[in-house]
């Protein structure tokens, strides 16, 4: 970002301190590197609710990260063990208790507040151009988070674990020619074991945390590069003051939103500690009454179900009938649902960005998208045979599960918004956008 | 923009509120009266345990010298609860071998530490009052949540023995007319039915406590932490809007 005056860079540190900082800047840009991404980067002012989530994500990044650290001190990566000694440290590890349930209920609130991440690009157009890669490394980072739950979830070797393990690896199997190999190559054995677990742990401790940590930097350095959206969609970059030279509507991120981001962070630390003093199970949504039971390959569950974040997409999984006896359809269907993501920024042809200045036919299209996400969420968690049954099935949907005929119409809409964005957004009755940012 | 949020609101709630209505029960279990601050029901409900349920089952992730934080001191424990082992550091297993279990019980009993989050209290408490006689099942024993089980009733000796007996007749959906079926006592016990209750209330009490023994350390600290952070939320937000006084 070249909105900051390339004023001489002079350390505002008496003494030691800098003549340390003068020191290494001889060396090593940090007073430019600090300027470039923190004390001199112009951010909108007026960021509203939704932009707390970015800075909430790295929290928890960080969070999971250290309290992994300290989990795999005394975690054992073998099946014999694995079970056991997550309860060794519920019970005989000082604070294990804590630092599980920090890194437990810190995985699904990294879901939480990377949805809504997501969402807040969605509605004020932040994948637009210029933002079309930093929208990307997103996804991407959302597609390395659900494989980094994915591994995560099979360490405590519970029978959820095991199970749900085993429901993921077998999708891998649908595919055709290729599947059973693949599924083969995936756990490195005939079925779940302690071979998938030595692995599933590297992955989950190293490779995927070192994937995660660069996307991190990249979506960093590409939003520093590009500068910020806001909630009104428009540019505050192409109305500079003279005398400034920076933005008008910009203030420094420091401090104005470090400070207002620490607000978020104990708020949202408020949330988090709610939920592991006193909820840490959340009703068995964050951790899985099956999975006190240590994973038994020869008994299955009653009710298999992914873990909430991931249930949108197994709904629509479901929902899709096979064909040949074959669940592919299915998984190709999971799989473009998240696909989909990627391409979002070349299908809108909105002249807007933000909601706010949408027309209606915009408007409503993201309201059935989110309702049918979440709907389709819900569906996931429980029984295909939760609302009952028609006696016969419906012309075209078919299916006699009422849940099952919704769930079809439900992954429609999903795909309906994405695949018909080119249409209703150039169709559309949008309002004008506003010379500066309403604050 | 005011729409759509509202819209979004009440799809949220839609959704949140389905969640909460589902999952309803088949079986209607009685409310545990659990309570982690009382160490005497606790240590009582410990004692029934290691008296009853370890012949058989294993709570192998507890580990006797825990039981000092229900305040049993490691001498009451060594002189009282250590039937198992010598070590007050060893973990509570049965001296039942799983391949004995296998031949005289048909399976091995499940191991209990975790059990009352696999089931929840509430399901414990009502499991433990709810076996009775059906010459039927291969152990002479059925319970009201749990069909068939293979474990006997070792309790009746304190409950007596419950019959389920036809009081009457109902219509179902269907207009075909079903049995309403209803506990009774069959033989007394030496408690009474009250008695009896506040025995199994102890001891699903001190299962709870086994389940999750950092719980009432949790809880606690939880309030702590929560005051911090209200605390805190004020101290941020007031230097927020200092710095933010600026922004025009």
């Amino acid at each position: 970002m070249s909105n900051a005056p390339k004023a001489a860079i002079a350390p505002p540190f008496p003494g030691i301190v800098g003549d340390a900082i003068v020191w290494i800047d001889a060396r090593f840009p940090l007073v430019k590197l600090y300027k470039e991404q923190v004390g001199d980067y112009h951010a909108p002012k007026n960021f509203n609710f939704w932009y707390y989530f970015g800075s909430l994500a790295m929290l928890i990044l960080v969070m999971q990260i250290v309290t992994g650290i300290f989990l795999t001190m005394n975690y054992k990566p073998d099946a014999k063990f694995a079970f056991a000694s997550v309860e060794y440290i519920m019970r005989d590890v000082s604070w294990g208790w804590l630092i599980r349930y920090m890194h437990s209920t810190g995985a699904s609130m990294f879901f939480l507040v990377v949805y809504l991440h997501m969402m807040r690009g969605l509605m004020y157009g932040s994948y637009r151009k210029p933002r079309e890669l930093l929208w990307i490394f997103g996804c991407m980072i959302y597609l390395a988070l659900m494989a980094e739950a994915f591994f995560g979830y099979l360490l405590p070797w519970g029978q959820m674990s095991y199970w749900g393990a085993q429901v993921i690896i077998n999708l891998f199997g649908a595919i055709p020619i290729i599947g059973d190999d693949l599924a083969v190559w995936i756990r490195g054995d005939f079925s779940i074991s302690d071979a998938t677990l030595n692995r599933f742990f590297a992955f989950h401790v190293i490779a995927l945390p070192l994937v995660l940590l660069g996307l991190v930097s990249a979506h960093l350095v590409a939003l520093h590069e590009v500068g910020s959206n806001n909630p009104d969609g428009i540019e505050i970059n192409k109305d500079i003051d003279p005398l400034t030279g920076t933005p008008k509507d910009g203030i420094p991120f420091h401090p104005y939103y470090t400070l207002k981001d620490v607000v978020g962070v104990v708020v949202f630390l408020a949330v988090f500690s709610a939920i592991v003093f006193f909820a840490p199970e959340m009703g068995g949504y964050f951790l899985e009454a099956p999975n006190f039971i240590q994973a038994d390959p020869l008994k299955t569950p009653e009710h298999i179900a992914p873990v909430w974040y991931f249930t949108p997409f197994y709904a629509m999984l479901r929902a899709v009938p096979s064909m040949l006896g074959s669940q592919f359809p299915g998984v190709a269907v999971m799989g473009a649902a998240t696909m989909i993501l990627f391409i979002l920024p070349w299908l809108d042809r909105g002249k807007v960005k933000s909601v706010r200045y949408r027309g209606p036919i915009y408007k409503r299209f993201l309201t059935a998208f989110v309702i049918s996400f979440l709907v389709l969420g819900y569906l996931g968690v429980v029984p295909t045979t939760v609302w009952g049954q028609l006696s016969k099935g419906l012309p075209l949907i078919g299916g006699a599960d009422v849940a099952t005929i919704v769930a079809r119409v439900l992954t429609v809409v999903y795909f309906a918004f994405f695949i018909l964005m080119p249409w209703y957004t150039k169709a559309d009755k949008e309002k004008p956008e506003p010379e500066r940012v309403t604050f | 923009m005011k729409t759509a949020m509202k819209l979004l609101l009440a799809s949220v709630s839609l959704a949140a509120a389905s969640a909460f209505a589902s999952g309803g029960a088949e079986v209607h279990l009685d409310k545990a009266p659990i309570n982690l601050k009382d160490t005497a029901s606790l240590q009582r409900g410990a004692k029934t345990f290691i008296n009853y349920c370890l012949n058989c089952h294993n709570a192998q992730f507890m580990r006797y010298s825990h039981l000092t934080q229900i305040g049993l001191t490691e001498q009451q424990i060594k002189d009282n609860l250590l039937f198992t082992t010598d070590k007050i550091g060893d973990t509570m297993i049965s001296s039942l071998q799983p391949t004995d279990a296998k031949d005289w019980l048909g399976s091995v009993p499940p191991d209990l530490t975790l059990s009352a989050r696999v089931r929840s209290p509430d399901w414990l408490y009502t499991y433990l009052r709810g076996f009775y006689r059906d010459d039927a099942a291969p152990s002479g024993w059925n319970n009201t949540v749990f069909k068939n089980v293979a474990m006997p009733h070792v309790l009746h000796d304190l409950q007596g023995t419950q019959a389920m007996l036809k009081t009457g007749e109902r219509r179902d959906h269907d207009g075909k007319m079903q049995p309403i079926m209803k506990l009774a006592m069959d033989r007394a016990g030496s408690m009474s039915p009250g008695e009896y209750d506040r025995y199994i209330a102890d001891l699903v009490n001190y299962m709870t406590y086994m389940a999750e023994p950092a719980g009432p350390q949790r809880t606690q600290l939880g309030v702590l932490v929560l005051f911090f952070l209200v605390f805190a939320f004020f101290i941020t937000l007031w230097l927020k809007h200092e710095y933010w006084k600026d922004v025009k």
